[in-house]
């Protein structure tokens, strides 16, 4: 392919994308969803040539490993860990709330048990990035409700990285012996990672930490991918390897490759949502809307639950502990990344994930932003039901 | 010019920063957060929801600085105030004696402050002058400025006792 048409046909891609990124950012939501219907929309009515396609399959693996990376970067060992002790219960119980619908809506729809596991994660995962743009967005970082919100994010980003490798060695499959044994070395190879990461992040962020920024940039990137394709070979998941380099930076060095990076993230994450879009079927999206639109209700109120609890036992009131619900009901970019992992499997699992973070990233930004109407109107009867089923709230 | 202990709580918000709050005389939350990038958000809870953030004002790194030296006041009062605050549970207040207290043109002693709300008068400040330590039989007048040092609820205490003898 000449050179001029690939990039007349790249450009018109990522001009598309931008459009649909304004159009998101004028109704105020996230742009995945709109990214992935604009991946099906070039999917149905266009052609691309090899070569685009290629480049597009290959960025949408780096903006995989990136998302995870800069997702790491935010959070410090300490805090995960500070997290885990602190708040097990609540996690605990969002686990079992909201795993479980995506369990059994995989398994009446009939879709291979493999793919049960991968639609738990799918409605499991807030999108910390949309949770955490709504609490910015409307100035609410100040709140009593707010560690609640963001102790969930943190917990469930956690039982993602568990989640991810065990997913990845349950894929490859074969007999139990060779499932076992892709396992444990998975999650022997996460573990001693982790460990690495948290223990010697301090003396990784003084090496990396060079003047100049772009010897910065280059010599993150570099080993993010070094450990994102050593991850992969181990069979741990590109994505994991990526996540813990990004725990184990920390202080300034994180903070400047936050800045750096974060446009290179934003480019292949545009990317890596497009070419999910574009493997979907156009005639596929009918028939999933109703399952997806149940199963997105459905785990808005387990979600909500979740805030709902976690904020009570904060000691925050009614209308926080509303606000706590709709902020964690968004599902985002890593409910598309695991359901991304099980495209093989069965060809309605993308559409259904599409429809269904569409849903919830429209429904909860809306719900958390009208928490005083909610208030008025559910406030006697949620606090009615909640003070009968436990006075401790 | 009021030096009563604050209580700040410190929370740590995950991928943001860290949080100090502390509910304010007047009935509201009032906080500080610092962001990981050098921001500080001033904010100030709304009054028919204590959990929720009525405004809250960003600020950058050498305009929060300005904020603080404002507040401050200078270096000294601002010392003087960290001084304070490394006291676990104790409190110091600078009390007026208006012109209707009990207690003007009476003995120290009569008020019986240690004995009715536990804290020292430590100094009595009159006409720009400090009287250090004054004994029982030292004579206030309307005006005087009671220094007391104490529990901060009897720091309280003693505001009210001598304003309205209790």
């Amino acid at each position: 392919m000449p050179l001029g048409q690939l990039f007349l046909e790249l450009g018109a891609v990522i001009l598309a994308l931008s459009l649909v990124g304004r159009a998101a950012g004028r109704l105020g939501i996230t742009p995945i969803p709109l990214y992935l219907m604009a991946g099906i929309g070039l999917g149905a009515f266009m052609h691309l040539g090899r070569a685009p396609e290629e480049f597009i399959h290959i960025g949408a693996e780096i903006g995989a490993v990136l998302l995870l990376f800069l997702l790491g970067l935010e959070y410090t060992g300490e805090e995960l860990s500070d997290n885990l002790r602190a708040n097990r219960q609540l996690g605990a119980l969002d686990l079992a709330l909201n795993f479980t619908p995506g369990v059994l809506a995989g398994a009446l729809l009939g879709l291979p048990p493999m793919a049960w596991v991968l639609l738990g994660g799918v409605t499991y995962l807030t999108s910390s990035g949309v949770a955490s743009k709504i609490l910015s967005d409307l100035g609410r970082l100040g709140n009593r409700e707010t560690p609640t919100v963001l102790a969930v994010c943190v917990l469930e980003d956690i039982v993602m990285a568990a989640y991810l490798p065990v997913v990845a060695a349950l894929l490859i499959g074969g007999t139990l012996l060779a499932v076992g044994v892709n396992l444990a070395v998975a999650l022997a190879a996460f573990g001693i990672t982790f460990f690495l990461a948290t223990r010697y992040g301090p003396q990784l962020s003084r090496v990396m930490n060079v003047d100049s920024d772009e010897a910065l940039l280059l010599g993150v990137l570099g080993l993010v991918l070094l450990v994102a394709g050593a991850a992969d070979l181990l069979k741990v998941s590109a994505a994991i390897g990526a996540f813990l380099v990004g725990i184990a930076l920390s202080g300034e060095v994180a903070e400047r490759a936050r800045r750096r990076m974060e446009p290179l993230r934003d480019l292949f994450a545009a990317v890596f949502f497009l070419f999910f879009g574009l493997q979907l079927d156009l005639a596929a999206v009918p028939g999933v809307l109703l399952p997806a639109t149940l199963l997105a209700v459905l785990t808005c109120l387990t979600k909500f639950v979740v805030g709902w609890v976690g904020a009570g036992r904060a000691g925050v009131q009614l209308r926080g502990r509303i606000r706590a619900g709709a902020t964690l009901m968004p599902r985002g970019e890593f409910s598309i990344l695991i359901a991304g992992l099980g495209a093989a499997l069965t060809p309605v699992l993308g559409p259904l994930a599409a429809v269904y973070v569409l849903l919830t990233a429209l429904i909860g930004p809306v719900l958390a932003r009208f928490d005083e109407p909610l208030a008025r109107w559910l406030g006697p009867w949620l606090e009615r039901r909640s003070g009968r089923e436990s006075p401790a709230g | 010019m009021l030096t009563l202990m604050v209580k700040l709580d410190e929370t740590s918000l995950p991928g943001v920063g860290m949080r100090y709050d502390f509910d304010g005389r007047f009935g509201k939350r009032v906080g500080v957060i610092t962001h990981r990038d050098g921001r500080r958000e001033l904010f100030v809870s709304r009054r028919d929801d204590p959990d929720a953030c009525a405004h809250s004002i960003t600020l950058d790194e050498a305009e929060a600085e300005v904020v603080a030296d404002l507040l401050g006041g200078s270096t000294v009062t601002r010392r003087v105030g960290r001084a304070m605050q490394d006291i676990e549970g104790l409190a110091m207040d600078w009390l007026p004696l208006e012109p209707g207290s009990p207690f003007a043109d009476h003995a120290l002693g009569d008020s019986q402050m240690r004995t009715r709300t536990g804290t020292s008068v430590v100094a009595v400040m009159r006409g720009g002058g400090a009287v250090p330590a004054p004994g029982p039989e030292f004579v206030l007048r309307s005006g005087d400025t009671v220094v007391v040092v104490g529990t901060p609820e009897g720091v309280r205490q003693a505001a009210r006792l001598l304003s309205a003898g209790g």
